[in-house]
Protein backbone atom coordinates (compact mmCIF):
# COMPACT_ATOMS: atom_id res chain seq x y z
CA UNK A 1 0.00 0.00 0.00
CA UNK A 2 1.51 3.32 -1.10
CA UNK A 3 0.49 5.57 1.77
CA UNK A 4 0.79 9.30 2.44
CA UNK A 5 0.54 10.55 6.02
CA UNK A 6 -0.73 14.09 6.57
CA UNK A 7 -0.73 16.07 9.81
CA UNK A 8 -3.91 18.02 10.60
CA UNK A 9 -3.97 20.46 13.49
CA UNK A 10 -7.06 22.12 14.95
CA UNK A 11 -6.34 25.83 15.41
CA UNK A 12 -8.15 29.11 15.92
CA UNK A 13 -9.37 30.14 12.45
CA UNK A 14 -7.02 32.55 10.70
CA UNK A 15 -9.73 35.21 10.40
CA UNK A 16 -10.24 35.43 14.16
CA UNK A 17 -8.69 38.39 15.92
CA UNK A 18 -7.04 36.64 18.82
CA UNK A 19 -7.25 38.21 22.29
CA UNK A 20 -5.13 37.57 25.35
CA UNK A 21 -6.95 36.43 28.52
CA UNK A 22 -7.16 39.09 31.23
CA UNK A 23 -5.21 36.86 33.64
CA UNK A 24 -2.34 36.54 31.11
CA UNK A 25 -2.38 32.73 31.11
CA UNK A 26 -3.15 32.31 27.42
CA UNK A 27 -5.45 33.48 24.65
CA UNK A 28 -9.23 33.29 24.60
CA UNK A 29 -10.33 30.21 22.68
CA UNK A 30 -13.83 29.76 24.17
CA UNK A 31 -16.54 30.41 21.61
CA UNK A 32 -13.99 31.07 18.89
CA UNK A 33 -14.19 29.53 15.41
CA UNK A 34 -11.78 26.62 15.00
CA UNK A 35 -10.46 25.26 11.70
CA UNK A 36 -7.81 23.07 10.14
CA UNK A 37 -4.48 24.89 10.23
CA UNK A 38 -4.33 26.48 6.72
CA UNK A 39 -0.91 24.99 5.98
CA UNK A 40 -2.18 21.51 6.91
CA UNK A 41 -5.13 21.93 4.59
CA UNK A 42 -2.65 22.57 1.78
CA UNK A 43 -0.64 19.50 2.81
CA UNK A 44 -3.81 17.41 2.67
CA UNK A 45 -4.80 18.84 -0.72
CA UNK A 46 -1.37 17.93 -2.09
CA UNK A 47 -1.67 14.38 -0.77
CA UNK A 48 -5.06 14.03 -2.44
CA UNK A 49 -3.67 15.31 -5.75
CA UNK A 50 -0.77 12.86 -5.60
CA UNK A 51 -3.26 10.05 -4.99
CA UNK A 52 -5.46 11.28 -7.84
CA UNK A 53 -2.42 11.16 -10.14
CA UNK A 54 -2.25 7.44 -9.34
CA UNK A 55 0.96 7.80 -7.34
CA UNK A 56 -0.52 6.80 -3.97
CA UNK A 57 -3.22 4.41 -2.73
CA UNK A 58 -4.18 5.88 0.61
CA UNK A 59 -4.14 9.19 2.44
CA UNK A 60 -3.99 8.93 6.23
CA UNK A 61 -4.83 12.06 8.24
CA UNK A 62 -3.34 12.23 11.74
CA UNK A 63 -4.08 14.74 14.47
CA UNK A 64 -3.00 15.15 18.05
CA UNK A 65 -5.41 17.22 20.10
CA UNK A 66 -8.65 17.39 22.10
CA UNK A 67 -11.71 15.29 21.26
CA UNK A 68 -13.28 18.17 19.32
CA UNK A 69 -10.50 17.67 16.77
CA UNK A 70 -12.77 14.96 15.36
CA UNK A 71 -14.55 17.83 13.56
CA UNK A 72 -11.39 18.79 11.68
CA UNK A 73 -10.58 15.15 10.93
CA UNK A 74 -14.13 14.66 9.57
CA UNK A 75 -13.48 17.65 7.32
CA UNK A 76 -10.22 16.04 6.22
CA UNK A 77 -12.09 12.82 5.45
CA UNK A 78 -14.72 14.79 3.55
CA UNK A 79 -11.98 16.44 1.50
CA UNK A 80 -10.87 12.95 0.51
CA UNK A 81 -8.59 11.42 3.15
CA UNK A 82 -9.24 7.66 3.41
CA UNK A 83 -8.87 7.26 7.15
CA UNK A 84 -7.87 9.22 10.21
CA UNK A 85 -6.18 8.76 13.56
CA UNK A 86 -6.86 11.10 16.47
CA UNK A 87 -4.31 10.91 19.25
CA UNK A 88 -6.56 12.45 21.86
CA UNK A 89 -5.20 14.73 24.55
CA UNK A 90 -6.24 17.91 26.31
CA UNK A 91 -2.65 18.65 27.30
CA UNK A 92 -0.37 21.14 25.63
CA UNK A 93 2.23 19.05 23.83
CA UNK A 94 5.92 19.69 23.23
CA UNK A 95 6.84 19.79 19.54
CA UNK A 96 9.34 16.97 20.13
CA UNK A 97 6.58 14.83 21.68
CA UNK A 98 4.38 15.45 18.65
CA UNK A 99 7.24 14.40 16.39
CA UNK A 100 7.73 11.24 18.48
CA UNK A 101 4.06 10.31 18.08
CA UNK A 102 4.25 10.89 14.32
CA UNK A 103 7.44 8.79 14.30
CA UNK A 104 5.66 5.86 15.98
CA UNK A 105 2.76 6.12 13.57
CA UNK A 106 5.13 6.33 10.60
CA UNK A 107 6.96 3.23 11.78
CA UNK A 108 3.66 1.34 11.95
CA UNK A 109 2.07 2.74 8.79
CA UNK A 110 5.20 3.07 6.63
CA UNK A 111 4.12 6.08 4.55
CA UNK A 112 6.41 6.81 1.58
CA UNK A 113 5.63 10.47 2.08
CA UNK A 114 4.67 12.58 5.10
CA UNK A 115 3.25 16.04 4.46
CA UNK A 116 2.91 18.60 7.26
CA UNK A 117 2.22 22.31 7.33
CA UNK A 118 5.32 24.48 7.64
CA UNK A 119 3.91 25.94 10.85
CA UNK A 120 0.73 25.99 12.89
CA UNK A 121 -0.77 29.46 13.03
CA UNK A 122 -1.46 29.25 16.79
CA UNK A 123 1.90 28.59 18.44
CA UNK A 124 3.90 29.43 15.26
CA UNK A 125 6.56 26.91 16.27
CA UNK A 126 7.46 25.45 12.88
CA UNK A 127 9.28 22.43 14.27
CA UNK A 128 7.35 19.20 13.85
CA UNK A 129 8.29 18.27 10.28
CA UNK A 130 12.02 18.83 10.76
CA UNK A 131 11.98 16.93 14.06
CA UNK A 132 10.09 14.01 12.55
CA UNK A 133 12.60 13.83 9.68
CA UNK A 134 15.44 13.82 12.22
CA UNK A 135 13.88 11.08 14.35
CA UNK A 136 13.21 8.93 11.28
CA UNK A 137 16.67 9.75 9.90
CA UNK A 138 15.00 10.64 6.60
CA UNK A 139 15.20 13.62 4.21
CA UNK A 140 13.31 16.81 4.89
CA UNK A 141 12.32 19.77 2.79
CA UNK A 142 10.55 22.71 4.41
CA UNK A 143 8.32 25.43 2.90
CA UNK A 144 7.66 23.51 -0.31
CA UNK A 145 5.82 25.36 -3.07
CA UNK A 146 6.16 22.56 -5.65
CA UNK A 147 6.40 18.79 -5.20
CA UNK A 148 6.99 16.23 -7.98
CA UNK A 149 7.05 12.53 -7.17
CA UNK A 150 8.77 10.09 -9.55
CA UNK A 151 11.05 7.04 -9.41
CA UNK A 152 11.22 6.80 -5.64
CA UNK A 153 12.27 10.43 -5.35
CA UNK A 154 10.65 13.78 -4.72
CA UNK A 155 11.86 16.89 -6.50
CA UNK A 156 10.74 19.86 -4.46
CA UNK A 157 10.93 23.62 -4.76
CA UNK A 158 11.32 25.47 -1.46
CA UNK A 159 10.54 29.10 -0.75
CA UNK A 160 13.68 30.56 0.84
CA UNK A 161 14.68 34.12 1.74
CA UNK A 162 16.81 34.47 -1.38
CA UNK A 163 14.18 33.09 -3.78
CA UNK A 164 13.51 29.48 -4.69
CA UNK A 165 15.59 26.40 -4.00
CA UNK A 166 15.17 23.01 -5.64
CA UNK A 167 16.16 19.80 -3.86
CA UNK A 168 15.96 16.15 -4.76
CA UNK A 169 15.22 13.79 -1.88
CA UNK A 170 14.95 10.02 -1.70
CA UNK A 171 11.64 8.65 -0.45
CA UNK A 172 10.41 8.15 2.19
CA UNK A 173 10.71 11.80 3.12
CA UNK A 174 9.04 14.39 5.31
CA UNK A 175 7.99 17.60 3.57
CA UNK A 176 6.48 20.76 5.04
CA UNK A 177 4.34 22.86 2.75
CA UNK A 178 3.93 26.56 2.06
CA UNK A 179 0.88 28.51 0.96
CA UNK A 180 1.61 28.70 -2.75
CA UNK A 181 1.76 24.92 -3.22
CA UNK A 182 -1.93 24.68 -4.12
CA UNK A 183 -5.41 25.93 -3.37
CA UNK A 184 -7.37 23.45 -1.26
CA UNK A 185 -10.69 22.18 -2.62
CA UNK A 186 -14.04 22.99 -1.06
CA UNK A 187 -15.88 20.22 0.70
CA UNK A 188 -19.16 19.18 -0.93
CA UNK A 189 -22.19 18.13 1.10
CA UNK A 190 -22.38 14.51 -0.21
CA UNK A 191 -18.73 14.08 0.75
CA UNK A 192 -19.53 15.13 4.30
CA UNK A 193 -22.14 12.36 4.45
CA UNK A 194 -19.69 9.81 3.00
CA UNK A 195 -16.98 10.91 5.42
CA UNK A 196 -19.13 9.82 8.36
CA UNK A 197 -18.55 6.19 7.34
CA UNK A 198 -14.79 6.48 6.95
CA UNK A 199 -12.62 5.03 9.75
CA UNK A 200 -11.47 7.40 12.50
CA UNK A 201 -9.40 5.69 15.21
CA UNK A 202 -9.03 7.38 18.58
CA UNK A 203 -5.80 6.68 20.45
CA UNK A 204 -4.09 8.09 23.51
CA UNK A 205 -0.68 9.69 23.84
CA UNK A 206 0.34 6.82 26.13
CA UNK A 207 -0.39 4.35 23.30
CA UNK A 208 2.76 5.69 21.65
CA UNK A 209 4.89 5.66 24.78
CA UNK A 210 5.04 9.44 24.89
CA UNK A 211 4.30 11.62 27.93
CA UNK A 212 1.89 14.54 27.87
CA UNK A 213 2.93 18.09 28.60
CA UNK A 214 4.50 21.21 27.18
CA UNK A 215 8.22 21.62 26.60
CA UNK A 216 8.49 24.89 28.47
CA UNK A 217 6.80 26.54 31.41
CA UNK A 218 4.51 29.36 30.35
CA UNK A 219 5.47 32.34 32.49
CA UNK A 220 2.81 34.60 31.00
CA UNK A 221 1.08 35.70 27.82
CA UNK A 222 0.86 39.41 27.04
CA UNK A 223 -0.89 41.37 24.34
CA UNK A 224 1.59 42.90 21.87
CA UNK A 225 2.61 46.52 22.48
CA UNK A 226 0.10 48.67 20.63
CA UNK A 227 1.18 51.34 18.19
CA UNK A 228 0.25 54.94 18.83
CA UNK A 229 -2.60 56.25 16.74
CA UNK A 230 -1.21 57.93 13.64
CA UNK A 231 -2.21 60.93 11.62
CA UNK A 232 -4.06 61.24 8.31
CA UNK A 233 -2.51 63.68 5.86
CA UNK A 234 -4.71 65.35 3.24
CA UNK A 235 -2.41 65.26 0.23
CA UNK A 236 1.02 64.43 -1.16
CA UNK A 237 2.47 67.82 -0.25
CA UNK A 238 1.59 67.31 3.41
CA UNK A 239 2.91 63.72 3.30
CA UNK A 240 6.25 64.87 1.96
CA UNK A 241 6.32 67.65 4.58
CA UNK A 242 5.78 65.24 7.48
CA UNK A 243 8.31 62.75 6.13
CA UNK A 244 10.93 65.50 5.69
CA UNK A 245 10.28 66.72 9.22
CA UNK A 246 10.94 63.20 10.53
CA UNK A 247 14.07 62.97 8.38
CA UNK A 248 12.68 59.98 6.50
CA UNK A 249 13.09 61.28 2.95
CA UNK B 1 27.55 30.05 33.14
CA UNK B 2 26.00 30.10 29.71
CA UNK B 3 28.07 28.85 26.81
CA UNK B 4 26.35 29.70 23.56
CA UNK B 5 27.04 28.32 20.10
CA UNK B 6 25.65 30.33 17.18
CA UNK B 7 25.16 28.67 13.83
CA UNK B 8 26.40 31.08 11.16
CA UNK B 9 24.27 31.75 8.09
CA UNK B 10 26.14 32.56 4.88
CA UNK B 11 25.84 32.28 1.11
CA UNK B 12 29.10 30.41 0.60
CA UNK B 13 31.14 33.60 0.39
CA UNK B 14 29.84 36.11 2.92
CA UNK B 15 28.30 36.04 6.36
CA UNK B 16 24.60 36.93 6.48
CA UNK B 17 23.75 39.83 8.82
CA UNK B 18 21.39 37.43 10.65
CA UNK B 19 24.48 36.00 12.35
CA UNK B 20 25.51 39.35 13.83
CA UNK B 21 21.93 39.83 15.05
CA UNK B 22 21.94 36.39 16.68
CA UNK B 23 25.17 37.38 18.47
CA UNK B 24 23.41 40.45 19.89
CA UNK B 25 20.57 38.26 21.15
CA UNK B 26 23.03 35.85 22.78
CA UNK B 27 24.92 38.73 24.39
CA UNK B 28 21.73 39.66 26.27
CA UNK B 29 22.33 36.59 28.43
CA UNK B 30 24.47 37.87 31.28
CA UNK B 31 27.99 36.50 31.39
CA UNK B 32 27.58 34.32 28.32
CA UNK B 33 30.53 33.04 26.29
CA UNK B 34 29.63 33.21 22.60
CA UNK B 35 31.16 31.01 19.90
CA UNK B 36 30.14 30.89 16.25
CA UNK B 37 30.13 27.76 14.08
CA UNK B 38 30.81 28.20 10.37
CA UNK B 39 30.01 25.14 8.28
CA UNK B 40 31.02 25.67 4.67
CA UNK B 41 32.93 24.23 1.73
CA UNK B 42 35.32 27.16 1.74
CA UNK B 43 35.11 28.94 5.07
CA UNK B 44 38.10 31.28 5.36
CA UNK B 45 36.43 34.59 4.40
CA UNK B 46 33.23 33.80 6.30
CA UNK B 47 35.11 32.76 9.43
CA UNK B 48 37.15 35.96 9.31
CA UNK B 49 33.93 38.02 9.21
CA UNK B 50 32.50 36.06 12.16
CA UNK B 51 35.73 36.45 14.13
CA UNK B 52 35.47 40.23 13.73
CA UNK B 53 32.06 40.42 15.44
CA UNK B 54 32.28 42.08 18.84
CA UNK B 55 31.47 39.67 21.65
CA UNK B 56 32.50 36.46 19.86
CA UNK B 57 35.12 34.36 21.71
CA UNK B 58 35.86 31.66 19.19
CA UNK B 59 34.88 30.66 15.67
CA UNK B 60 34.59 26.94 15.02
CA UNK B 61 35.17 26.10 11.35
CA UNK B 62 33.97 22.91 9.72
CA UNK B 63 35.21 22.80 6.15
CA UNK B 64 33.75 20.03 4.04
CA UNK B 65 32.66 19.90 0.39
CA UNK B 66 29.35 18.44 1.67
CA UNK B 67 28.67 21.78 3.43
CA UNK B 68 28.59 23.77 0.18
CA UNK B 69 24.80 24.11 0.28
CA UNK B 70 22.83 24.54 3.52
CA UNK B 71 21.04 21.17 3.64
CA UNK B 72 19.44 20.49 7.01
CA UNK B 73 19.97 16.73 6.85
CA UNK B 74 23.71 17.30 6.29
CA UNK B 75 24.32 20.24 8.64
CA UNK B 76 22.16 19.21 11.60
CA UNK B 77 24.12 16.09 12.65
CA UNK B 78 27.38 18.10 12.55
CA UNK B 79 25.89 20.94 14.60
CA UNK B 80 24.47 18.46 17.11
CA UNK B 81 28.00 17.06 17.63
CA UNK B 82 29.51 20.55 17.95
CA UNK B 83 26.83 21.37 20.56
CA UNK B 84 28.47 19.13 23.17
CA UNK B 85 29.55 21.31 26.09
CA UNK B 86 27.30 24.22 25.12
CA UNK B 87 24.29 25.28 27.19
CA UNK B 88 22.61 27.04 24.24
CA UNK B 89 22.60 26.64 20.46
CA UNK B 90 21.14 29.59 18.53
CA UNK B 91 20.40 30.08 14.86
CA UNK B 92 18.63 32.91 13.04
CA UNK B 93 14.89 32.67 12.43
CA UNK B 94 15.39 33.01 8.68
CA UNK B 95 14.44 30.28 6.22
CA UNK B 96 17.97 28.90 6.84
CA UNK B 97 17.62 28.64 10.62
CA UNK B 98 13.95 27.62 10.55
CA UNK B 99 14.91 24.66 8.38
CA UNK B 100 17.97 23.49 10.30
CA UNK B 101 17.52 24.30 13.99
CA UNK B 102 14.49 22.08 14.79
CA UNK B 103 16.40 19.16 13.27
CA UNK B 104 19.32 20.00 15.58
CA UNK B 105 16.92 20.23 18.53
CA UNK B 106 15.45 16.79 17.81
CA UNK B 107 18.92 15.27 17.58
CA UNK B 108 19.69 16.81 20.98
CA UNK B 109 16.40 15.50 22.40
CA UNK B 110 14.77 18.87 23.13
CA UNK B 111 12.04 21.08 21.70
CA UNK B 112 13.07 24.43 20.26
CA UNK B 113 12.35 27.96 21.44
CA UNK B 114 11.24 29.54 18.15
CA UNK B 115 11.66 33.24 17.29
CA UNK B 116 13.20 34.75 20.43
CA UNK B 117 12.25 38.44 20.44
CA UNK B 118 13.54 39.29 23.92
CA UNK B 119 15.78 37.67 26.52
CA UNK B 120 14.51 37.79 30.13
CA UNK B 121 17.15 35.46 31.55
CA UNK B 122 19.41 32.59 30.57
CA UNK B 123 16.41 30.27 30.17
CA UNK B 124 13.52 32.75 29.90
CA UNK B 125 12.54 34.23 26.58
CA UNK B 126 9.75 36.15 24.89
CA UNK B 127 8.41 34.94 21.56
CA UNK B 128 5.45 35.88 19.37
CA UNK B 129 2.53 33.48 18.93
CA UNK B 130 -0.70 33.80 16.92
CA UNK B 131 1.03 35.84 14.21
CA UNK B 132 2.30 38.25 16.84
CA UNK B 133 -1.12 38.88 18.38
CA UNK B 134 0.18 37.55 21.67
CA UNK B 135 3.61 37.51 23.24
CA UNK B 136 4.51 34.36 25.15
CA UNK B 137 7.14 34.32 27.88
CA UNK B 138 8.56 30.81 28.30
CA UNK B 139 11.05 29.27 30.65
CA UNK B 140 13.11 26.39 29.31
CA UNK B 141 14.30 23.81 31.84
CA UNK B 142 17.80 24.24 33.25
CA UNK B 143 19.92 21.18 32.71
CA UNK B 144 18.90 20.59 29.09
CA UNK B 145 20.41 22.39 26.11
CA UNK B 146 18.42 25.38 24.86
CA UNK B 147 18.03 25.24 21.09
CA UNK B 148 16.49 28.41 19.72
CA UNK B 149 15.96 30.59 16.69
CA UNK B 150 16.38 34.34 16.96
CA UNK B 151 13.81 36.71 15.45
CA UNK B 152 16.34 38.87 13.65
CA UNK B 153 14.08 41.92 13.32
CA UNK B 154 14.17 42.25 17.12
CA UNK B 155 17.94 42.75 17.42
CA UNK B 156 20.54 45.14 16.02
CA UNK B 157 23.59 43.59 14.37
CA UNK B 158 26.62 43.18 16.66
CA UNK B 159 29.32 45.67 15.76
CA UNK B 160 32.63 44.75 14.21
CA UNK B 161 35.79 45.18 16.22
CA UNK B 162 36.24 41.72 17.72
CA UNK B 163 39.17 39.41 17.10
CA UNK B 164 38.06 35.91 18.01
CA UNK B 165 40.26 32.87 17.60
CA UNK B 166 39.48 30.68 14.60
CA UNK B 167 39.68 26.95 15.18
CA UNK B 168 39.22 24.17 12.61
CA UNK B 169 37.21 21.26 13.95
CA UNK B 170 35.95 17.93 12.69
CA UNK B 171 32.64 17.03 14.31
CA UNK B 172 32.92 13.45 13.00
CA UNK B 173 29.24 13.06 12.14
CA UNK B 174 28.01 10.50 9.63
CA UNK B 175 26.43 12.41 6.72
CA UNK B 176 23.51 11.04 4.70
CA UNK B 177 23.32 11.03 0.88
CA UNK B 178 19.52 11.01 0.66
CA UNK B 179 19.17 14.77 0.15
CA UNK B 180 20.70 16.52 -2.86
CA UNK B 181 20.84 20.18 -3.85
CA UNK B 182 19.65 20.86 -7.41
CA UNK B 183 19.48 24.61 -7.94
CA UNK B 184 18.66 27.99 -6.49
CA UNK B 185 17.07 30.89 -8.30
CA UNK B 186 16.81 34.33 -6.87
CA UNK B 187 16.91 37.77 -8.26
CA UNK B 188 19.99 39.85 -7.59
CA UNK B 189 18.24 43.14 -8.13
CA UNK B 190 20.88 45.68 -7.24
CA UNK B 191 18.31 47.14 -4.84
CA UNK B 192 18.77 47.22 -1.05
CA UNK B 193 18.12 43.93 0.71
CA UNK B 194 14.56 43.72 2.00
CA UNK B 195 15.57 42.22 5.34
CA UNK B 196 18.09 44.88 6.29
CA UNK B 197 16.94 47.99 4.38
CA UNK B 198 16.21 51.20 6.28
CA UNK B 199 13.38 52.04 3.87
CA UNK B 200 10.91 49.64 2.28
CA UNK B 201 8.19 50.32 -0.28
CA UNK B 202 5.61 47.55 -0.54
CA UNK B 203 2.77 47.08 -3.00
CA UNK B 204 -0.37 44.99 -2.67
CA UNK B 205 -3.12 43.44 -4.74
CA UNK B 206 -4.28 46.93 -5.76
CA UNK B 207 -1.36 47.23 -8.19
CA UNK B 208 -3.25 44.84 -10.46
CA UNK B 209 -0.36 43.64 -12.62
CA UNK B 210 3.39 43.08 -12.82
CA UNK B 211 3.46 45.98 -15.28
CA UNK B 212 1.84 48.35 -12.80
CA UNK B 213 4.19 47.19 -10.06
CA UNK B 214 6.86 49.27 -11.86
CA UNK B 215 5.29 52.22 -10.03
CA UNK B 216 6.48 50.68 -6.76
CA UNK B 217 9.97 49.89 -8.08
CA UNK B 218 10.31 53.39 -9.43
CA UNK B 219 9.30 55.02 -6.13
CA UNK B 220 11.60 52.65 -4.23
CA UNK B 221 14.55 53.57 -6.45
CA UNK B 222 13.83 57.23 -5.90
CA UNK B 223 13.87 56.69 -2.12
CA UNK B 224 16.79 54.25 -2.15
CA UNK B 225 14.39 51.71 -0.65
CA UNK B 226 13.97 47.96 -0.88
CA UNK B 227 10.81 46.58 -2.49
CA UNK B 228 8.33 44.37 -0.67
CA UNK B 229 4.86 43.01 -1.35
CA UNK B 230 1.78 41.49 0.23
CA UNK B 231 1.00 37.84 -0.20
CA UNK B 232 -1.83 38.73 -2.57
CA UNK B 233 0.62 40.51 -4.89
CA UNK B 234 2.99 37.53 -4.82
CA UNK B 235 0.21 34.98 -5.33
CA UNK B 236 -1.07 36.98 -8.31
CA UNK B 237 2.40 36.77 -9.83
CA UNK B 238 3.19 40.50 -9.84
CA UNK B 239 6.47 39.91 -7.99
CA UNK B 240 8.60 36.91 -6.88
CA UNK B 241 8.03 35.15 -3.54
CA UNK B 242 11.15 36.51 -1.87
CA UNK B 243 9.51 39.95 -1.69
CA UNK B 244 6.65 38.78 0.55
CA UNK B 245 6.39 40.53 3.89
CA UNK B 246 4.43 38.98 6.74
CA UNK B 247 3.79 35.93 8.87
CA UNK B 248 4.82 33.60 6.06
CA UNK B 249 7.21 35.97 4.36
CA UNK B 250 9.85 38.23 5.80
CA UNK B 251 9.71 39.89 9.21
CA UNK B 252 11.36 43.28 8.83
CA UNK B 253 12.14 46.33 10.94
CA UNK B 254 12.88 49.27 8.62
CA UNK B 255 12.98 52.91 9.69
CA UNK B 256 10.09 53.60 7.36
CA UNK B 257 7.66 51.26 5.62
CA UNK B 258 5.34 52.37 2.82
CA UNK B 259 2.28 50.12 2.43
CA UNK B 260 0.70 50.97 -0.91
CA UNK B 261 -2.59 49.36 -1.90
CA UNK B 262 -2.28 46.91 0.99
CA UNK B 263 -5.32 46.37 3.24
CA UNK B 264 -3.37 45.53 6.41
CA UNK B 265 -4.38 41.92 7.16
CA UNK B 266 -2.99 40.62 10.47
CA UNK B 267 -0.72 38.22 8.61
CA UNK B 268 0.82 41.14 6.75
CA UNK B 269 1.12 43.38 9.82
CA UNK B 270 3.04 40.63 11.64
CA UNK B 271 5.90 41.30 9.27
CA UNK B 272 6.16 45.03 10.04
CA UNK B 273 5.37 45.30 13.75
CA UNK B 274 8.87 46.62 14.39
CA UNK B 275 8.89 49.17 11.57
CA UNK B 276 9.66 52.57 13.11
CA UNK B 277 7.21 54.52 10.91
CA UNK B 278 4.44 53.01 8.80
CA UNK B 279 3.03 55.06 5.92
CA UNK B 280 -0.18 53.80 4.31
CA UNK B 281 -1.61 54.83 0.97
CA UNK B 282 -5.03 53.30 0.35
CA UNK B 283 -8.18 54.47 -1.37
CA UNK B 284 -10.38 52.96 1.34
CA UNK B 285 -10.34 55.18 4.42
CA UNK B 286 -11.73 52.26 6.44
CA UNK B 287 -8.91 49.87 5.51
CA UNK B 288 -7.42 48.19 8.64
CA UNK B 289 -3.94 49.39 7.65
CA UNK B 290 -4.90 52.85 8.90
CA UNK B 291 -5.28 51.46 12.45
CA UNK B 292 -1.54 50.79 12.58
CA UNK B 293 -0.19 53.43 10.24
CA UNK B 294 1.70 56.41 11.66
CA UNK B 295 0.92 58.43 8.56
CA UNK B 296 -2.05 57.70 6.33
CA UNK B 297 -3.08 59.14 2.98
CA UNK B 298 -6.47 58.19 1.58
CA UNK B 299 -6.66 58.14 -2.20
CA UNK B 300 -5.91 56.38 -5.48
CA UNK B 301 -2.36 55.07 -5.57
CA UNK B 302 -2.24 55.44 -9.36
CA UNK B 303 -2.37 59.22 -8.99
CA UNK B 304 -0.66 59.52 -5.59
CA UNK B 305 2.45 57.44 -6.25
CA UNK B 306 3.61 59.31 -9.39
CA UNK B 307 2.82 62.61 -7.68
CA UNK B 308 4.76 61.55 -4.58
CA UNK B 309 7.76 60.51 -6.65
CA UNK B 310 7.71 63.85 -8.47
CA UNK B 311 7.43 65.77 -5.20
CA UNK B 312 10.59 64.07 -3.95
CA UNK B 313 12.43 65.98 -6.66
C1 LIG C 1 -1.90 31.33 6.97
C2 LIG C 1 -1.87 32.63 6.24
C3 LIG C 1 -0.65 33.29 6.11
C4 LIG C 1 -0.58 34.50 5.42
N1 LIG C 1 0.62 35.13 5.33
C5 LIG C 1 0.69 36.35 4.73
C6 LIG C 1 1.93 37.06 4.65
O1 LIG C 1 2.98 36.59 5.07
N2 LIG C 1 1.92 38.28 4.08
C7 LIG C 1 0.79 38.86 3.56
O2 LIG C 1 0.86 40.00 3.05
N3 LIG C 1 -0.37 38.20 3.60
C8 LIG C 1 -0.46 36.95 4.17
N4 LIG C 1 -1.64 36.28 4.18
C9 LIG C 1 -2.77 36.85 3.41
C10 LIG C 1 -3.52 37.95 4.11
O3 LIG C 1 -4.53 37.38 4.93
C11 LIG C 1 -4.20 38.89 3.06
O4 LIG C 1 -5.03 38.11 2.23
C12 LIG C 1 -3.21 39.65 2.19
O5 LIG C 1 -2.22 40.27 2.98
C13 LIG C 1 -3.95 40.69 1.37
O6 LIG C 1 -3.07 41.34 0.50
P1 LIG C 1 -3.40 42.82 0.02
O7 LIG C 1 -3.49 43.72 1.18
O8 LIG C 1 -2.41 43.17 -1.05
O9 LIG C 1 -4.80 42.65 -0.73
P2 LIG C 1 -6.25 43.12 -0.29
O10 LIG C 1 -6.60 42.68 1.05
O11 LIG C 1 -7.13 42.76 -1.43
O12 LIG C 1 -6.11 44.70 -0.22
C14 LIG C 1 -5.96 45.54 -1.31
C15 LIG C 1 -6.08 46.95 -0.78
O13 LIG C 1 -5.82 47.87 -1.84
C16 LIG C 1 -6.72 48.96 -1.74
N5 LIG C 1 -6.84 49.52 -3.09
C17 LIG C 1 -7.44 48.98 -4.18
N6 LIG C 1 -7.29 49.78 -5.25
C18 LIG C 1 -6.57 50.86 -4.83
C19 LIG C 1 -6.09 52.02 -5.48
N7 LIG C 1 -6.30 52.24 -6.78
N8 LIG C 1 -5.40 52.91 -4.74
C20 LIG C 1 -5.17 52.72 -3.41
N9 LIG C 1 -5.59 51.61 -2.75
C21 LIG C 1 -6.29 50.70 -3.46
C22 LIG C 1 -7.99 48.38 -1.21
O14 LIG C 1 -8.75 49.38 -0.55
C23 LIG C 1 -7.47 47.31 -0.25
O15 LIG C 1 -7.34 47.82 1.07
C24 LIG C 1 -1.74 35.07 4.84
C25 LIG C 1 -2.95 34.39 4.96
C26 LIG C 1 -3.03 33.19 5.64
C27 LIG C 1 -4.32 32.49 5.74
Amino acid sequence: MRRIMVGVKRVVDYNVRVRVKPDNTGVITEGVKMSINPFDEIALEQALRIKEQGLADEVLAVSIGPSDTQQQLRTALAMGADRAILVQTDAAMAPLSLARIFQKIAEAEQPFLTLLGKQAIDDDNGQTAQMLAALLDRPQATSCSKIDIADGKATVTREVDSGLETLEVDLPAVLSVDLRLNEPRYVKLPDIMKAKKKPLDVKSVADYGVTEGAAFRTVKVDPPPSRQKGIIVKDVAELVGVLKQKGLV
Amino acid sequence: MSKILIVAEHDGAKLNVSTAKSVTCAAKIAGATIDVAVLAADAAAIAAEAAALAGVSKVLVVENAANKEPLAAILAPQIAKLAAGYTHVFGPSTTFGKDIMPRVAALLGVSQVSDIMAVDGSHTFKRPIYAGNAILTVEAPAGAPVVATVRVASFEAAAAGGSAAIEKVDPGAALPSHTRFVSRSGATTGRPDLQSAAKVVSGGRALGSAENFKLIYSLADKLGAAVGASRAAVDAGYVPNDLQVGQTGKIIAPQVYFAIGISGAIQHMTGIKDARTIVAINKDGEAPIFESADIGLVGDLFTIVPEFEKALG
